[in-house]
């Protein structure tokens, strides 16, 4: 498994992370570093092993099906970097 | 009372109750230090009109029963929210943003009465081992040898640093790797991690919330559990937060450890571990021999792979919770060029306000996450996670009560040292600690002797999950024994 500079533009891309053309390369080897450095994992047997979902047994608590908060507009916008009329302001999104 | 701002938690609550001293002195006299203490970089953003403030509030409630932090002058570490004061994870992609609400755990501080100075150093978003990854620059250790500036570790590394120096009574840390015990180790305090569920997570911005947990860093053991107590607690926003009853943990420490079994497991001894560790951990067994405790070789045979599977598991999850970051809610947002769309916002906003590492790791953690690959890297590491729980489970089930390991694997290096390093050279910083994470166990780091050059270094207790009690009064007793007193001499 070796990553090219191609693989490390699209994980830039689906980071949603712009990296320049010039950087990819330095990136790729980066990654191929820490992966390698992964890669030792796949020594280990881990047939029949429950991967996990929780480091304690525990079982999740529920709660009533009731409104508990709300009527919050102007905390929720106060460190918007763009708010308009009550809204997050964002650019076109639909052409 | 003079050098107020020298006292721990314990002895500074007990002069309060006394009436020996205020909390506006004690506050007071930190304030000024850390006024004087800008070369290290510790605090990154001071409050001290909230302080003031606070201490006020302290003194007038001051009695023989208020609450057990009543007046006493903490740091907080940038990753917790703190209402209306600047919490931005030492990450230029949250500069100005001011929360509106207060973390579950700062909230019970000053439900205990804490007085907060400020906001503490760290690395971005916690991911880092030495504090050279924030936007605010490097934290510095106030231990030095010769010119060079050292690493007070990472990523709780401006809380070690402010402890240390005596800039405030104690300081909350986060670890998700080992952030709290591998700072304390390389300034010479004590940092315990709790059990995974004993902290609220709610408000302390995530990193990998599998992982993460709230923990104190203070100036002695005492301290860590009267500290730890006032921390912890069941809190319904939390869903991992474990709805259990907080011991008294302080009266937990009672020094007799007499029959516990410690274990020390064989896989701890690292190909090239410098002698220094390797004596300090020797010595760190007698001693607990010494206060009476039985010593067991045992073994964790999957403790090699736990490093990689912490750069699966926390890079995915981090990966994830960084996905908000996108500069419509809060925090930084790029300057668009004409045309740019929602997409181009995106991308130019988290080129700008991530760093280095930090973008390295979201990548890390799509790239694991993604179509093809998810099996293979994510899947498999949460499989050897399992494993690697066993191993512990496996070691308690035989009846071992604590398990005793060097905290790090080296002294305090030079900043700037490791610039030129793989990452992977970075991430070993963190391989007696992060076991302990993924494994959702407690982990206390104590400050056990000085190296050949002079520098602190740290033993490690691991113990079993949700017996911080027995686990403080371990370390109660390796404190003792090791009797550290040594400081750093002022520089700065």
């Amino acid at each position: 498994m070796s990553i090219d500079t191609a693989t490390a533009a699209k994980v830039a891309k689906l980071a949603r992370i712009r990296v320049e053309e010039d950087r990819l390369p330095a990136l790729a080897e980066e990654f191929n570093t820490i992966l390698g450095f992964i890669e030792q994992l796949g020594e280990v047997d881990v047939d029949n092993v429950e991967p996990m979902t929780s480091v304690t047994p525990q079982r999740l608590k529920r709660r009533e099906d009731v409104v508990t908060d709300g009527n919050q507009q102007s905390a929720v916008l106060a460190n918007a970097p763009d708010a308009r009329e009550g809204f997050f302001a964002v650019p076109k999104v639909v052409e | 009372m003079s050098d107020l701002n020298k006292l721990g938690l314990a002895e500074a609550r007990d002069a309060l109750r006394k009436g020996e001293t205020t909390s506006v002195a004690l506050t007071e006299a930190c304030l000024s230090e850390i006024d004087g203490a800008g070369a290290l970089n510790a605090f990154v953003h001071n409050t001290p009109d909230l302080a003031l403030e606070q201490a006020k509030a302290a003194d007038a409630r001051m009695s023989a029963d208020a609450p057990s932090l009543n007046g006493l002058p903490l740091g907080i570490k940038d990753l917790f929210c703190t209402k209306g004061v600047a919490s931005q994870a030492a990450s230029r992609i949250l500069e100005g943003f001011k929360p509106q609400y207060e973390s579950t755990v700062t909230q019970n501080l000053f439900d205990a009465g804490a007085v907060m100075l400020g906001k503490l150093n760290m690395d971005e978003f916690a991911m880092g081992s030495s504090n050279e990854t924030s936007v605010y620059g490097d934290a510095v250790n106030p231990w030095k040898i010769d010119d060079r500036k050292l690493t007070p570790g990472g990523s709780s590394g401006g809380s070690a640093a402010a402890v240390a120096a005596d800039l405030c009574l104690a300081a909350t840390g986060t670890d998700t790797g080992g952030s709290i015990r591998q700072p304390a180790a390389l300034t010479g305090i004590t940092g315990i991690k709790p059990t995974y569920g004993r902290c609220s997570r709610w408000g302390i911005i995530a990193f990998a919330s599998s992982l993460d947990q709230a923990g104190p860093m203070t100036k002695s053991v005492r301290d860590a559990a009267i500290m730890l107590e006032a921390m912890c607690g069941h809190d319904p926003k939390d869903s991992t937060s474990v709805d259990l009853a907080v011991p008294d943990f302080e009266a937990a420490l009672t020094g007799d450890i007499k029959g516990k079994k410690i274990g020390i497991p064989r896989e701890y001894r690292m190909d090239g571990m410098p002698q220094e560790i390797e004596d300090l951990w020797a010595k760190g067994r007698e001693m607990m021999q010494d206060a009476g405790a039985e010593l067991v070789d045992i073994s964790l045979p999957h403790t090699k792979y736990a490093l990689p599977t912490y750069y699966v598991i926390a890079p995915a999850e981090a990966s994830s919770n960084l996905a908000r970051y996108d500069g419509v809610r809060f925090g930084h947002r790029a300057k668009l060029d004409q045309g740019d769309g929602i997409t181009e916002m995106y991308e130019k906003t988290r080129a700008e306000g991530f760093g280095d590492e930090v973008q390295r790791r979201v990548m890390v953690g799509t790239y694991v996450l993604s179509a093809g690959f998810y099996d293979a890297y994510y899947n498999r590491a949460r499989k050897v996670r399992t494993l690697i729980k066993k191993d512990f489970e496996d070691v308690f089930a035989q009846g071992i009560d604590g398990i005793l390991t060097p905290a790090t694997p080296s002294a305090a290096f030079g900043l700037g040292e490791m610039a030129d390093a793989d990452p992977v050279q970075m991430y070993l910083n963190d391989v007696f600690t992060v076991t302990v994470n993924l494994a959702g166990l407690p982990g206390i780091s104590v400050p056990a002797g000085l190296d050949a050059n002079g520098l602190p270094l740290g033993l490690q207790l691991i113990g079993r999950p949700w017996e911080e009690s027995d686990l403080l009064n371990l370390a109660y007793a390796l404190e003792d024994r090791a009797g550290f007193v040594a400081k750093p001499s002022k520089w700065w």
